[in-house]
């Protein structure tokens, strides 16, 4: 039971990854690869301030800021020099593992005995459960903040941009700083997992960025699934299908491992299902034909 | 109101693909005019269209709008005077966004977007009523995405999102290219209501030279990037529709 718990948490702690790929591929339509790098620097940031015994206000608004720089990063690199946004994202992540390397010291930053976000409420018995309400707020704050960005006149904005950008611009809407300003929050949304994540295994790692842009996509591809077959149009419903994405993406995760296949595979694994869900409506809407 | 001195724009300059789109023109179109523009393919007419709205800067010459300097001014800030038809339905409007979205984002084409909520209940009976105007019962539809609607159904409410806030000149780039000939004749007739409503100047290009002849008070024909003939409105009364097809003959 407590596998399938964690697996739960996991996928709450990813929920920042879900909300900004989410923002960056399906609001945006631009493949954003800084993921791996922003979502790593949060866990990094993180993990060097709690060691350093800095306040927590100060650890989670530099984990929000220095995403936000590295999404930025991304942004002016593909709009102002041209640059395809896919060759834009890679270099940015690449550059940020030096970057990460650098701030840490060393590959592998643990933080043991040391007072994190989930220490701060102690109701039950059982630490998991003590995390799963201090996750559940940090989830509902941050996609009530999302939820209603969306909802602004600059959050009509931001969503023409990615579907129209002939008529937003013809609307007075200047789309490369919107582009820019899209990504700095997309990559500020992925530190916040890494913030949570570095603080829920109790350690950063160079490495734990790698491919984590597939569990952001994974969430989305299984949220799109869900939004297309129901028809929504709702941005609250499908910000929180967004959220259901990221946890039923781990609950898969947690079955694999638990009929016992081989963790070398989960890659492989992980990869394939990806896959299924995105070709799923495609076979579909062949046999109908 | 738009004032074109001597604009030059040459595409690829100096590669073997080099093109000159516009080669010297100069216009000026008074407050309220309505200009139809025609001219066969590559004869300049959308490079000149998008000079105007910014798209395309010029190689040489000067674009103003309403007596202010704008030849280096992005599309986007020309916004405060200019709204824009496009030809392909798609580009005027956000297919994904619902109709609402969509007019909230045009009520406040000068203004800036802020971190306000400005679809509220108000907001929404205005935009009802606006839409009920064209008479397609779209007024019922306003929470649908635009995608679900029909091109003509969205040329008309592009139209439409163009008065949402104040504007001065309305762009027609062949409004009417992608629309079948009765959704084609709506749009027009609307067009030529609204830019009579509101005292517009306006620039229509088309192909059609049936629109060119029943609408506008001036007409201009391009070629290779020159103005050929361009007929003010005391002569556009005395032409007769078959003159038109005789310049193309």
């Amino acid at each position: 039971m407590d596998f399938y718990l964690t697996a739960l948490l996991q996928g709450l702690c990813f929920s920042g990854i879900a909300l900004g790929v989410y923002i960056s591929m399906k609001i945006f339509n631009i493949p954003d690869i800084t993921t791996d790098g922003s979502y790593t620097l949060g866990g990094v940031v993180t993990a060097i301030s709690l060691i350093h015994h800095q306040p927590g206000y100060i650890v989670l608004p530099a984990v929000i800021i220095l995403g936000a720089v590295a999404g930025a990063l991304t942004g002016i690199i593909h709009t102002k020099l041209k640059i395809n946004a896919l060759l834009a994202g890679i270099l940015v992540m690449y550059a940020l593992r030096s970057v990460n390397l650098i701030l840490m010291g060393r590959p592998n930053l643990p933080l043991n005995s040391i007072t994190s976000l989930f220490d701060i409420i102690n109701i039950f018995s059982n630490p998991n459960q003590n995390t799963f309400c201090i996750l559940i707020v940090f989830v509902i704050i941050i996609t009530l903040l999302i939820g209603y960005l969306l909802k602004t006149d600059f959050g009509i904005a931001m969503r023409a941009t990615g579907n129209s950008e002939s008529m937003i611009r013809s609307l007075g809407v200047n789309t490369d700083r919107m582009k820019i300003i899209g990504l700095a929050i997309a990559n500020a949304l992925t530190a916040t997992s890494g913030y949570l994540i570095t603080q829920f295994q109790g350690f950063a790692d160079i490495n734990m960025g790698i491919g984590i842009v597939i569990v952001g996509l994974g969430s989305v591809i299984i949220a799109e699934a869900i939004i297309n077959w129901l028809k929504i149009t709702s941005v609250w419903l499908s910000l929180v299908l967004m959220l259901t994405g990221a946890i039923i993406f781990q609950f898969v995760l947690a079955i694999t491992l638990d009929i016992g296949v081989n963790p070398n595979l989960l890659m492989l694994v992980t990869a394939v299902f990806v896959l299924l869900i995105v070709s799923l409506p495609r076979l579909s809407f062949k046999k109908s034909l | 109101m738009i004032d074109i001195k001597q604009v030059y724009k040459t595409f690829n300059k100096g590669k073997p693909n080099q093109v000159d789109a516009v080669n010297g023109i100069d216009i000026h179109i008074g407050t309220g005019e309505f200009v139809v523009i025609i001219g066969s393919n590559g004869s300049g007419k959308t490079t000149l269209l998008n000079l105007v709205a910014g798209s395309v800067t010029p190689t040489a010459g000067t674009v103003s709008i309403d007596d202010n300097d704008v030849t280096d001014l992005a599309d986007y800030r020309r916004s405060q005077w200019i709204a824009r038809v496009f030809q392909n339905p798609l580009s005027g409007t956000a297919s994904d966004l619902s109709i609402l979205d969509n007019f909230r984002l045009a009520a406040i084409r000068t203004k800036p977007k802020g971190l306000s909520i400005g679809v509220n209940d108000h907001f929404k009976k205005e935009v009802k009523e606006k839409i009920a105007t064209l008479g397609m019962g779209l007024e019922k539809k306003i929470e649908q995405p635009m995608g679900t609607l029909s091109g003509g159904q969205r040329q008309a409410l592009t139209l439409l999102m163009s008065i949402m806030d104040s504007c001065q000149v309305l762009l027609l780039d062949e409004p009417t290219a992608a629309l079948d000939p009765r959704s084609a004749d709506v749009v027009m007739k609307t067009a030529d209501k609204l830019i009579k409503d509101f005292k517009l100047t306006a620039i229509l290009i088309t192909h059609n030279l049936k629109d060119a002849y029943n609408y506008g008070n001036r007409i201009i024909q391009m070629g290779e990037g020159i103005i050929l003939k361009d007929i003010d409105t005391a002569k556009k009364a005395s032409l007769k529709q078959n003159d038109l097809f005789d310049w193309f003959g």
